[in-house]
């Protein structure tokens, strides 16, 4: 038995050490274009174009919004992702809960309808809406960027909500229509604030996937100019140092945001923790 | 209503009765509604268009044109395919990159688990044309990365990795990386590790643990993930304008610069439909492919 | 029972076996499209062509116009001249003295990256008979602007407001084939397609159309995708004047074009971006646009890059302001195409761009520049700006040039599918 044992061992080392190291170089993989990014955030280009490295300066970093098309571009990101995600979380959420309370007629139509429209490439989405609006003479712009960043987030919205209802108690809800609440009170008082989570981790995916949306806001969106299209568009003459900046400063959001999420969370398990164990000694 | 007998059960008002049964029509008017009006008739109008001539200044007219369709296979029947080779070499390649990242961060990576997790995910938070370009700014000729090489005679001085197909590719599964990782990950965290450690008992060696319980349980994730990578990553055209180079291009580069720089709609839509239903043929077939994965369990 | 609720909550077990069922059966997917009425839809279908009527005189349009104050123009990147405030945003010298002057406060903005892509972005709705929001757009000439004034959705310019460009402009630009009588537009700029190459990499000399086919720089050659340029360029390289050829020679060219693409010599179809690969390294010789090169020259604080024209011959192309239907202020838009082409403003708007000028005696006024400069970089800078052939081109130049092949809806079709087979390949 000892002898297959330590015949074992030496195979065990170096399998403890392959993974792992693959494990790593794939994160390092993964970061690396964004330490390049971050770098030629510094880099002190004298003329227009920023694709050599011409030394290290400050001065992006403390003026990144120099440009005024691309602030309007930012800005007009930030504005239409944030009013189709809003749209499209209400209208997600609804159908996610009619799918999960109810079964009614045309259920499994719209439930194919919703995977076909993740499975539907971006091209052809992209392209169809943009004959639907040249067919109608629908000029284009930031009402369209929105109606069509609303209907590729739907799918994404009803599907992240369905998965949090699927652990929700239907006995909550009896609970308080016995009491005497009317289906609107249920809803708000009871089933929103559990599925809350659910709903606000929807959000911020919609959020997230219509702010970096380039192909089908290109088709749609004529003379509005997105951050992704303006990056994109930037890219002929080399993108200006001050979107470096930019795309590291989201870069530092995200961990914060990242790092803030997990403090919470270990904060709330310890206060949990605390707690129960105050409520068990009592 | 649990309570039977006693208590007098009072029927509802009649429009409240009605009120419920309309409750869920009412709840999926709106969104279905805008699916219909933006998803479906759109494509709809594709369809339509595909079937036009004409041109740009005179206009376009039904034409019921399927021309549009033999001419434009006949001429971009080509880039249809590196679209599908890139696709699946790009799913592959994050394949291959994601399964053993998931696996160790699942099983060996302790309590740090989910911040590793978080970690994988931060890159992808940067708007993904900017990654994109500094892939192009890290792997030029003469960049930081070859040009050292170059000048330590490691690699001949014309190697060269843009404006090929490897960068495409590895482009497009760092692009779509996270929807690789992401289904695979969730499924090897649900399996339960007490069959794992049912397998060790049992003698399995490591690599047996995961050739017969650990893959096995986690193809459904790998399924998902295969699935939510291989399509948009066929259907990608950035990544082959920012890194490819001649004899690269993706059909849906082509679809768009038909649509924009041509202006040639009929023949744009026509390509584009074409793909929408090769893109959903592959998917039924896939499916149908994994139909078999119930048998494979048994065994 | 794990507390794996770290996990993004979408993706449940449940959802994710939900998926891998067959959900989409044919038979749904068919009556939902079934279910739709096509006969109703089909009847109204088309996209517009040229439905208005063709509006001979455009005239009253001048007849109301006032001036508003405010002018929204439409740009290129790097097509105007900037300068750094102290806050570190960037500020245009020559709109500023033009608002002092003429109390118009201009938009400035660069969403023109590509004729094709902005016509593109403004043709549904100029189609729909809106505007557009641009007062001044600037085009090239070539299919978008053929397609443009054809569709009648340009603002007819009165002459009268322009004194300055029929004094000051300089006879090439006077009579020009693809708009006569200067109905519609006037130059902003022009410019040469021919060739850049990056002198430290190449020791030999280049001056033939043909060296862009010189195996010896395998792997590092670049093209344009913009069909005109690459078309016409070839054509031209092949000893064809690209006003005689017909598409016969059009497929000659194309094969041409994918011979070298075969080879392996080509590396890439490039835009813009074409200037970013030659100052990285990643081409050493390169299709380019003449201003171009001198912007990377600066950028990098060298001379590594040189343009020329092949001597087979190169191309010629004009860029130009026009005021599109519907613009909310004509007039303001006419008084600032009016004001650039003063002498002074030209020289001005010259040396920061460093393309063809549309005003030749703006010469004369950079010389003087030069001579007043206050350190001898700049005059010299300023100096070499008054004798570059890419700014100020002789008469000897510009006879070795030629514009692209003027081509109607119908050709520019056929020009487009035979070249973009090769270099949407």
């Amino acid at each position: 038995m000892s002898a297959a044992v330590t015949a074992r061992r030496p195979r065990f080392r170096v399998g403890s050490l392959v993974l792992p190291s693959y494990a790593h170089l794939v994160i390092l993989w993964l970061f690396a274009p964004i330490i390049v990014m971050a770098i030629f955030g510094f880099n002190d280009t004298h003329g227009k174009y920023n694709f050599t490295w011409a030394g290290f300066t400050l001065k992006w970093f403390l003026h990144p919004f120099g440009i005024p098309t691309l602030v309007s571009a930012l800005t007009n990101s930030v504005v239409t992702a944030l009013s189709a995600t809003t749209i499209s979380t209400v209208l997600g959420t609804m159908l996610a809960l009619a799918s999960h309370r109810y079964d009614y007629r045309g259920r499994t139509l719209i439930d194919a309808v919703l995977v076909m429209n993740i499975a539907a490439s971006e091209v052809v989405v992209g392209s169809a809406l943009l004959t639907l609006f040249v067919t109608y003479g629908v000029g284009l712009g930031f009402v369209t960027i929105v109606l069509a960043q609303v209907m590729f987030s739907i799918p994404f919205v009803a599907i992240t909500v369905r998965a949090r209802l699927a652990g929700f108690d239907p006995a909550l809800e009896e609970a308080a229509q016995d009491l005497g609440a009317s289906p609107l009170q249920t809803f708000f008082l009871v089933t929103f604030p559990v599925i809350f989570p659910g709903v606000l981790a929807a959000f911020l995916l919609a959020l997230a996937i219509c702010l970096d949306d380039y192909v089908i806001t290109s088709f749609v969106a004529g003379n509005t100019q997105t951050f992704p299209l303006w990056v994109f568009g930037a890219t002929r003459e080399g993108v200006p140092p001050q979107v470096n900046v930019i795309g590291t400063f989201i870069f530092g959001f995200g961990v914060l945001l990242a790092v803030g999420g997990a403090t919470y969370r270990t904060w709330r398990e310890r206060k949990l923790a605390r707690e129960s164990a105050i409520a068990t000694r009592a | 209503m649990a309570v039977a007998g006693r208590i007098a059960v009072r029927r509802p008002a009649l429009a409240m009765r009605l009120g419920r049964a309309l409750a869920p029509y009412l709840l999926v008017l709106p969104g279905s509604t805008w699916l219909i009006l933006f998803f479906l008739f759109p494509l709809l109008t594709l369809a339509i268009t595909s079937l036009m001539s004409g041109d740009f200044v005179s206009g376009f007219q039904l034409t019921w044109n399927f021309g549009n369709y033999t001419y434009g296979l006949a001429l971009y029947a080509t880039q249809y395919t590196h679209s599908v080779e890139y696709g699946v070499s790009a799913t592959l390649i994050a394949f291959l990159f994601a399964y053993p990242t998931a696996y160790w961060i699942t099983f060996h990576a302790g309590p740090r688990k989910s911040a590793y997790l978080l970690v994988l995910l931060l890159p992808f938070f940067v708007s993904f044309v900017l990654r994109t370009l500094s892939w192009e700014t890290l792997m030029g000729d003469d960049g930081p990365l070859l040009g050292p090489l170059k000048s330590a005679h490691l690699i001949p001085s014309d190697f060269r990795v843009l404006a090929t197909p490897i960068a495409v590719t590895f482009g497009l599964a760092y692009t779509f990386f996270p929807y690789m990782l992401l289904p695979i990950y969730a499924s090897l965290e649900k399996i339960d590790k007490r069959l794992v450690e049912a397998a060790e008992d049992l003698y399995a060696s490591k690599f047996e643990v995961v050739r017969r319980v650990i893959f096995p349980l986690s193809i459904p994730g790998v399924f998902a993930g295969v699935l939510l990578t291989g399509i948009p990553t066929t259907a990608d055209f950035v990544n082959q304008t920012l890194l490819g180079g001649a004899g690269t291009t993706m059909i849906g580069r082509v679809i768009e610069q038909q649509f924009e720089v041509s202006a040639n709609y009929p023949l744009a839509s026509a390509l584009a439909f074409v793909f929408m239903l090769g893109l959903l043929a592959m998917l039924l077939a896939y499916q149908r492919l994994f139909g078999t994965e119930e048998l494979m369990r048994a065994r | 029972m794990t507390r794996d609720r770290d996990l993004p909550e979408f993706l449940d077990a449940a959802w994710l076996r939900g998926l891998t069922q067959t959900r989409i059966t044919r038979r749904t997917a068919l009556a939902g499209a079934g279910a739709l009425s096509l006969s109703a839809f089909l009847a109204a279908c088309g996209i517009g062509g040229t439905q208005q009527n063709a509006v001979s005189h455009q005239n009253w349009v001048w007849d109301k116009a006032t001036k508003a104050g405010t002018l929204d123009f439409a740009n290129w990147p790097l097509y105007i001249d900037t300068a750094e405030d102290s806050a570190g945003n960037t500020t245009y010298p020559s709109l500023v003295e033009f608002t002092k002057q003429t109390g118009i406060k201009v938009n400035y903005s660069e969403p023109i990256q590509d004729n094709a892509e902005f016509f593109a972005k403004i043709a549904p709705q100029l189609q729909a008979g809106s505007a557009i929001g641009y007062d001044i757009i600037v085009v090239t000439n070539g299919i978008q602007l053929t397609n443009l004034m054809a569709k009648h959705w340009l603002t007819e310019l009165d002459p009268t407001k322009l004194s300055n460009f029929f004094q000051n402009g300089s006879k090439r630009v006077l009579n020009r084939s693809f708009d006569a009588g200067n109905r519609f537009t006037i130059p902003w700029q022009s410019g040469f397609t021919g060739i850049a190459y990056n002198t430290k990499k190449i020791s030999r000399e280049i001056n033939s159309y043909n060296d862009l086919y010189d195996p010896a720089f395998k792997g590092k050659v670049g093209m344009f995708t913009n069909t005109q340029d690459t078309g016409n360029l070839t054509l031209l390289g092949m000893g064809i004047k690209p006003q005689n050829s017909k598409p016969s020679d059009w497929q000659k060219a194309a094969n041409k074009l994918k011979g070298l693409r075969d080879s392996g010599i080509l590396r890439k179809f490039y835009d813009q971006s074409y200037i970013k690969a030659l100052s990285a390294g990643d081409t050493v010789i390169s299709m380019a646009w003449s201003g171009d090169v001198y912007q990377a020259n600066l950028s990098a604080e060298n001379t590594d890059l040189k343009f020329l024209l092949p001597k087979e011959g190169g191309v010629i192309w004009t860029d130009n302001m026009c005021i599109p239907l519907g613009a909310a202020h004509p007039l303001d838009a006419i008084t600032y195409m009016n004001y650039v082409y003063d002498p002074k403003v030209a020289a001005q708007l010259a040396e920061a761009i460093n393309y063809i000028t549309p005003v030749s005696t703006a010469k004369a006024v950079v010389e003087q520049d030069a001579a007043a400069a206050p350190d001898a970089a700049t005059r010299d800078s300023l100096q070499a700006t008054a004798n570059s052939s890419a700014v100020f081109p002789s008469d000897a130049d510009l006879a070795n040039t030629s514009y692209y092949r003027e081509l109607n809806p119908t050709e520019s079709t056929q020009w487009n599918d035979i070249f973009n087979a090769v270099i949407l390949s």
